[in-house]
């Protein structure tokens, strides 16, 4: 019990909640227009690979995150492509990129490294840690918010400032008035088409920056399939907060409380399985609920 | 008019399979030493010696039993992706009976499988039941399950069936009256005929009989359904069930034939790849037969050509998103199909 009191313990659960951050903002950027993406957990993998291996050759982990988020955006094109242009079935297009990426990292890794397993070979570069100045002095709250990837910070503003951009701006209404009637979007002058081609794009950046944070600040190498359910953790805690990405972003931690917790049990000689088992049995918990008190609220017009 | 749109239906996957082979001998041009050679070998590798002819046949076992499973989920549109999760937990049922039923010959082994069947639609019955009840997403949970099973069954077998005398992390050999007879110097795995028979016979229940008219129907159209008085949740339900009996069943066959104990130790990835032989049978039973051999062809071939070049065979996963991808384009040749569609109904007038 004393671990929760330690401030440790909260450096790790914010730590390990950036990539379910961005995740969960991809999530929701994506869901609002009504085009769930499922290749989450795929953009944010190739991310992963393509962040580590270009930062690498570049010797600077800025250009690796470019490169990453680079990958993960052509990932949102081809998916959007083939959804809005070929009709491919978007759940479908979702998992076949999700074994793209699967199958091409490990295939490129091993072309680059000769090494199946992880990029450990090679000399990675991380994104570097910031200390905030002042906030770092308070006793408590300094341990558990400074000190973080620069990443994390980018993650925290960011789900202020795509919740402001979802509620309040138009372009943010109009994506919504997208996702909830296509026929009253079409009928002042929206293109359907278009807002859902630009929120699946963005939703591929911010799995992109999810992705990068895993190989270049959570760890510092690439493991083959290293996001192991992050993008559909992600999916999970989105629509525990609905169409807001601050009540998405509460979503999100409560999963990282999970993992963390998970971690430190491990200590405590618990086999790592069960341990590990924590967030996707959380995942369906939640899932459960969430669909309990939408059946709930859309009762009366319960069909089928 | 039907011939029209077969003839469709063959060019798109002509089409499909040749894009994707192209965009695998771009990959083969800028990785391998000599790519033609590579990618040869890759594309008649398994027809060279006998030994990988039946490779390339026992490899198809498991996809056509999981591309079955998920073939007749996808026919009533739930997309319970757990067949992974369901195959290894099945093949963990399949340990069970296998090392605590009694040994009677035959009914020993029959014990096993169905044991297997079971564990397998038990993992299904989780996603199912929270779509029956609540319309959780068949999606997500199943695809959560997926890992539960993975780590809950690693935690069991690694500590309480390990076998300690043999070098690897395996569980305690099944005793012969459990074994699957393999067939032949090369072990062909006879569970090939029982994924067969079983493919015909699903497809038989899915094309000739009121339940799979059912599921057809909830798959075509579920308000439809439910107002001409079909219980689509349950319909919905019990699909699941057995696709996770058929997925549990792969993992069973899987180990009784060919390892004879349970081996795993990461996820083996039949049911991902059973995703790709449901979807180019277009769900249905019947072509996964053709569909799950091409797959399988495909893997050993790539197989091939990794051990001799040392290219990593998971190019070819590579090329399976690939063909799902434009496969599952209805626009691609869609003008084509409307103006067959057009043509017939001007003569009809």
């Amino acid at each position: 019990m004393s671990d929760f009191l330690n401030p440790q313990f909260w450096y790790s659960v914010i730590r390990v909640s950036t990539p379910l951050f961005f995740g969960v903002i991809a999530a929701l950027l994506s869901s609002i227009t009504g085009t769930i993406n499922i290749g989450i957990e795929g953009m944010m993998l190739m991310s992963a690979f393509w962040g580590t291996i270009v930062g690498s050759l570049a010797q600077n982990p800025w250009v690796g995150l470019l490169a990453g988020i680079v990958s993960s955006t052509i990932m949102a094109v081809i998916l959007a492509y083939f959804h809005l242009k070929l009709k491919t079935d978007l759940v479908i297009g979702g998992v076949a990129l999700n074994l793209l990426s699967s199958g091409l990292t490990v295939f490129m890794l091993y072309a680059i490294t000769g090494d199946k397993g992880s990029s450990a070979s090679l000399k990675s570069f991380i994104i570097p840690r910031v200390d905030l100045p002042l906030l770092k002095d308070i006793p408590f709250i300094g341990k558990v918010l400074s000190g973080h990837n620069a990443l994390t910070y980018i993650a925290i503003v960011s789900v202020f400032l795509i919740n402001y951009l979802v509620k309040k701006t138009p372009l943010g209404i109009r994506m919504r008035s997208v996702g909830q009637n296509p026929d009253a979007a079409v009928s002042v002058g929206i293109s359907v088409t278009k807002m859902k081609f630009l929120s699946l794009i963005l939703s591929g950046i911010f799995a992109g920056f999810g992705g990068a944070f895993l190989s270049m600040g959570y760890v510092s190498w690439f493991a083959r399939d290293m996001t192991s359910g992050r993008g559909f953790i992600s999916i999970a805690a989105q629509a525990l907060g609905g169409s807001s990405a601050l009540f998405g972003a509460f979503g999100a931690l409560l999963f990282g409380i999970a993992e963390a917790t998970g971690i430190t049990l491990q200590s405590l000689r618990i086999p790592s399985e069960i341990t590990n088992m924590l967030p996707f049995i959380l995942t369906i918990v939640v899932l459960i609920i969430y669909a309990r008190s939408r059946i709930r609220s859309h009762s009366r017009i319960q069909e089928q | 008019m039907k011939r029209t749109l077969l003839l469709l239906e063959f060019t798109r996957f002509v089409i499909t399979v040749g894009i994707a082979l192209l965009i695998g001998y771009i990959f083969l041009l800028f990785i391998a030493d000599e790519p033609t050679e590579a990618f040869k070998l890759f594309l008649t590798g398994p027809m060279t010696t006998q030994r990988r002819f039946f490779e390339f046949l026992n490899n198809a076992v498991p996809l056509m039993m999981t591309g079955l499973a998920l073939s007749i989920v996808f026919q009533s549109k739930v997309f319970n992706i757990g067949a992974e999760g369901q195959l290894f937990f099945g093949a963990f049922g399949a340990m069970i009976f296998a090392l605590k039923a009694p040994q009677i010959p035959w009914l020993h082994l029959v014990i096993t499988l169905v044991g297997a069947a079971l564990f397998g639609s038990l993992w299904a019955f989780v996603p199912a039941i929270l779509k029956a009840k609540w319309k959780a997403s068949e999606l997500v949970s199943s695809l959560m399950m997926n890992y539960i099973s993975y780590f809950l069954v690693l935690f069991l077998v690694n500590n309480y069936f390990r076998d300690k005398t043999a070098g690897a992390l395996v569980s305690y050999r099944f005793p012969q009256s459990a074994w699957l007879s393999t067939l032949s110097r090369y072990r062909l795995n006879s569970g090939l005929f029982v994924a067969v028979a079983l493919s015909v016979l699903v497809g038989w229940l899915l094309y000739r009989t009121k339940w799979g008219y059912q599921i057809r129907v909830v798959g075509a159209n579920k308000k439809f359904g439910y107002y001409s008085g079909i219980k689509t949740i349950n319909v919905i339900f019990w699909v699941q069930i057995l696709s996770g009996a058929i997925a549990g069943l792969a993992g069973g066959i899987e180990l009784t034939a060919m390892y004879r104990r349970f081996v795993w130790q990461s996820l083996p990835g039949y049911g991902f790849d059973g995703i790709i032989v449901a979807i180019l049978a277009r769900n249905n039973p019947f072509l996964v037969i053709p569909s799950a051999l091409f797959i399988a062809y495909l893997r050993i071939g790539a197989n091939i050509m990794g051990r001799t070049t040392g290219i990593a065979p998971e190019i070819v996963v590579v090329l399976q998103s690939i063909m799902i991808l434009l496969i599952t384009a209805e626009a691609l040749l869609g003008r084509f199909k409307q103006k067959a569609v057009a043509k017939e109904a001007m003569k009809s007038e």
